[in-house]
């Protein structure tokens, strides 16, 4: 067996376990490539039936236009039913306060309206696209990982995973958070992408834009962000994640199809979340936010 | 080529992260702003020299002690092969975390200091990989370079190990590389420094090694999900979707539900809605099948001449993973693949110990021991022994109180 199918049959085998293991699962679906590779997969599993679970975007209001048109053209495509749980909402109501600087981003807000999310609809499984290559913290992350009452992820208290068996026994109240393409890399993900002709949205390609510099990272300029207009210029870019406009870098890049977009990465010099500032407020930016919650 | 994947053992300070570390980087499997960041760290932490281990040790409270505390999962690939490293910590304490890393690998690199030889930890590890019959090892003995790349410390050494495996039944492949993580010898170059070696340096050995699939083992699939769209077009579909766990399922194959017994014949074979001649163990298949005959989620099909037992009470080795020890009369959940069934505890023979290094009567697993336990079972289990096929021999056990995976056995 291949590297991708290799990858594929592991996929496949949890996502038809959460179905068997649980009784409102939710597919976590933010349009970026990862969630868009997972939503096939999960096409896959269940051929010639439609798939039995939702999706659920949690939605910044910071979004790439792009993301979201294509989102709803998947949503069609697949014949799903899409929950949106709305940041902006969270912030309506009070929940969660806007941060204020020039570093402000709704990346830690979610978290909030995720975890309310999840507990309106009562979902005991949310699925997601998180690889463990990421992020040295995701590294530790289970397949099958436990959130307590209040969403907390405790790296000290994870269930062994041993050999391919998933314990997703839970309490009420608890829920899991699911990662069925754990063990994928970047390179995996676009070239799965280029095998199976999946559609991703234009910004993961090479286009111009106006971007400004902040801490030596290419920032998109967008209403979402404070910056001066003095700053900003013209640049071909493309993303190599996408995440909130606000905490998104983007990268210089000519690559405009997913074959220059496979060699780029493979000649890469830097890390995927290289360019995510959310990452790069403290060393274990990523745990401390996953210890509270964050997807 | 297949995926490798690896798990690494190693004591306390053997310099295990530094040769991950060095794996990652040489193999431009760290990346710039990585690098740049264990550079700036190990530098405010005064080092002289790069701490690869930064590389590895994700979570903060290993940062701060400098150990590693969990199983951590990392990816490198070559030109020639994708590897999944699942780094298992050195420190005593964490045997549990060193079956979990292991459960699921091809190979197993055991790091050795060369100053120190064969240690307790050693011992310990190699009692692990023969428990799961790791059919791969790779003793790296490192820290050459303070030995003055001795030849015959190391191959004092490598008999030293080669008798303590000879204890067991198991005959694992055995590869003895002599490194120096630090300096980078025979780590992914040979050393010119060690002329007198003349084995492949660790990446070139990894990178060739062949994993087999032993196809010829009892057909067995367990159902994981029965498949009916309720749709017009596929009005009277019913699959049976689940991993081939073992063996091969071919289209005409007779066919065995397990447990009700009830026979018929596979009629025809699809995966993911194409339709196949032909699944083999590893790959997630729907069956369809001649009769329509009940089975569901956790029921096992079978091939009709299939050599598996089925019984209610079976005798396992138990790693005990949680702080609540393991005792006569508890129960608990018993999972198998996907099967469940709750099990209670007969007899509790004996366990290891470690310091003695034997086997002592006992009446309680506690965290991180392992011993031979028997085990009651409510509903009935298809198995076959471990030693015999790995994927029917293993299981778990949930604690029902805490949903805690508690242990995992390996049955005898």
């Amino acid at each position: 067996m291949n590297t991708l199918s290799h990858l594929e049959e592991e996929a496949i085998y949890i996502i038809r376990e959460v179905v068997g293991q649980f009784n409102k699962p939710v597919l976590l679906f933010s349009g970026g490539k990862d969630s868009i590779v997972l939503l096939h997969l999960c096409k896959k599993a269940f051929l010639p039936a439609k798939i039995p679970f939702p999706l659920l975007h949690i939605d910044t209001g910071h979004n790439f236009p792009e993301t979201i048109t294509l989102r709803d053209q998947l949503v069609q495509k697949y014949q799903v039913q899409l929950y949106v749980g709305s940041v902006q909402e969270s912030i309506d109501q009070g929940k969660v306060v806007e941060e204020q600087g020039k570093y402000a981003s709704r990346n830690n807000l979610q978290t909030t309206t995720l975890l309310d999310t999840i507990e309106k609809f009562k979902f005991d499984a949310c699925m997601g696209g998180a690889r463990r290559d990421e992020e040295k913290a995701r590294a530790k992350e289970r397949i099958f990982s436990v959130r307590d009452d209040f969403g907390q992820w405790n790296e000290k208290l994870q269930r062994p995973e041993l050999f391919d068996i998933l314990n997703g026994q839970i309490h009420p109240g608890e829920n899991v958070r699911v990662f069925p393409i754990s063990n994928w890399t970047e390179l995996d993900v676009w070239e799965y992408i280029r095998h199976q002709n999946l559609e991703i949205p234009s910004i993961y390609f090479a286009h111009q834009r106006e971007v400004f510099i902040r801490d030596g990272q290419l920032m998109p300029s967008s209403d979402f962000i404070a910056h001066k207009p003095e700053d900003v210029f013209d640049e071909t870019v493309r993303f190599r994640t996408v995440g909130d406009m606000s905490c998104t870098a983007a990268v210089p890049s000519k690559a405009t199809d997913l074959d220059t977009v496979i060699d780029e990465i493979r000649g890469s010099s830097i890390s995927e979340r290289g360019a995510r500032m959310d990452d790069k407020r403290s060393e274990g930016a990523m745990e401390e936010r996953k210890k509270v919650g964050y997807f | 080529m297949q995926i490798l994947r690896i798990t690494t053992a190693g004591s306390v300070d053997d310099g295990k992260s530094t040769l991950i570390g060095r794996l990652l980087y040489e193999t431009q499997s760290l990346k710039i702003d990585q690098v740049e960041t264990i550079e700036a760290k190990s530098k405010s932490l005064g080092y002289d020299y790069i701490d690869f281990s930064l590389a590895t040790d994700g979570l903060l409270t290993e940062r701060e002690q400098g150990i590693t505390i969990d199983v951590s999962h990392l990816y490198f690939s070559t030109p020639k092969r994708r590897f999944i490293i699942a780094d298992a910590p050195g420190h005593v304490e964490y045997t549990r975390n060193m079956v979990t890393g292991a459960s699921n690998v091809n190979v197993a690199i055991i790091l050795l200091d060369a100053r120190k030889g064969v240690m307790e930890q050693t011992k310990r590890h190699l009692y692990i990989t023969q428990l799961l019959g790791i059919k791969h090892l790779i003793f790296t003995i490192n820290k050459m370079d303070l030995i003055d790349y001795d030849k015959n410390q190391f191959n004092g050494i490598i008999e030293e190990i080669k008798k303590l495996v000879n204890q067991y039944d198991w005959k694992p492949q055995l590869s003895f590389i002599p490194v120096s993580a630090l300096k980078g010898d025979n780590v992914i170059r040979k050393s010119d420094q060690m002329i007198w070696y003349d084995g492949p340096d660790l990446l070139t050995l990894i990178e060739t090694l062949t994993i087999e699939e032993d196809i010829r083992l009892d057909g067995f699939l367990q159902v994981q999900h029965v498949i009916r769209p309720k749709t017009e077009e596929f009005h009277d579909y019913r699959g049976f979707a689940g991993k081939v766990k073992s063996g091969v399922f071919q289209q005409g194959d007779e066919i065995e539900i397990f447990p009700s017994g009830q026979k018929t014949r596979v009629k025809s074979i699809e995966k993911y809605g194409e339709k196949k001649n032909k699944v083999v163990v590893g790959e997630n298949a729907t069956l369809l099948l001649e009769e329509e005959i009940d089975a569901s989620r956790g029921n096992a099909i079978v091939k009709t001449n299939h050599s598996l037992k089925t019984d209610k009470q079976v005798k396992a080795k138990i790693c005990w993973m949680q702080s609540n020890a393991l005792n006569l009369n508890s129960k608990y959940w018993l999972q198998q693949g996907i099967f469940k069934s709750l099990v209670k505890i007969n007899g509790i023979d004996s366990k290891m110990d470690w310091k003695a290094w034997k086997s002592i009567p006992t009446d309680r697993l506690s965290m991180n021991d392992i011993g031979s336990v028997d085990l009651q079972l409510a509903q009935p289990l298809i198995y076959a022994p471990y030693s015999a096929n790995k994927s029917l021999g293993a299981f778990i056990l949930i604690d029902t109180q805490t949903h805690n995976t508690a242990g995992v056995g390996f049955i005898l």
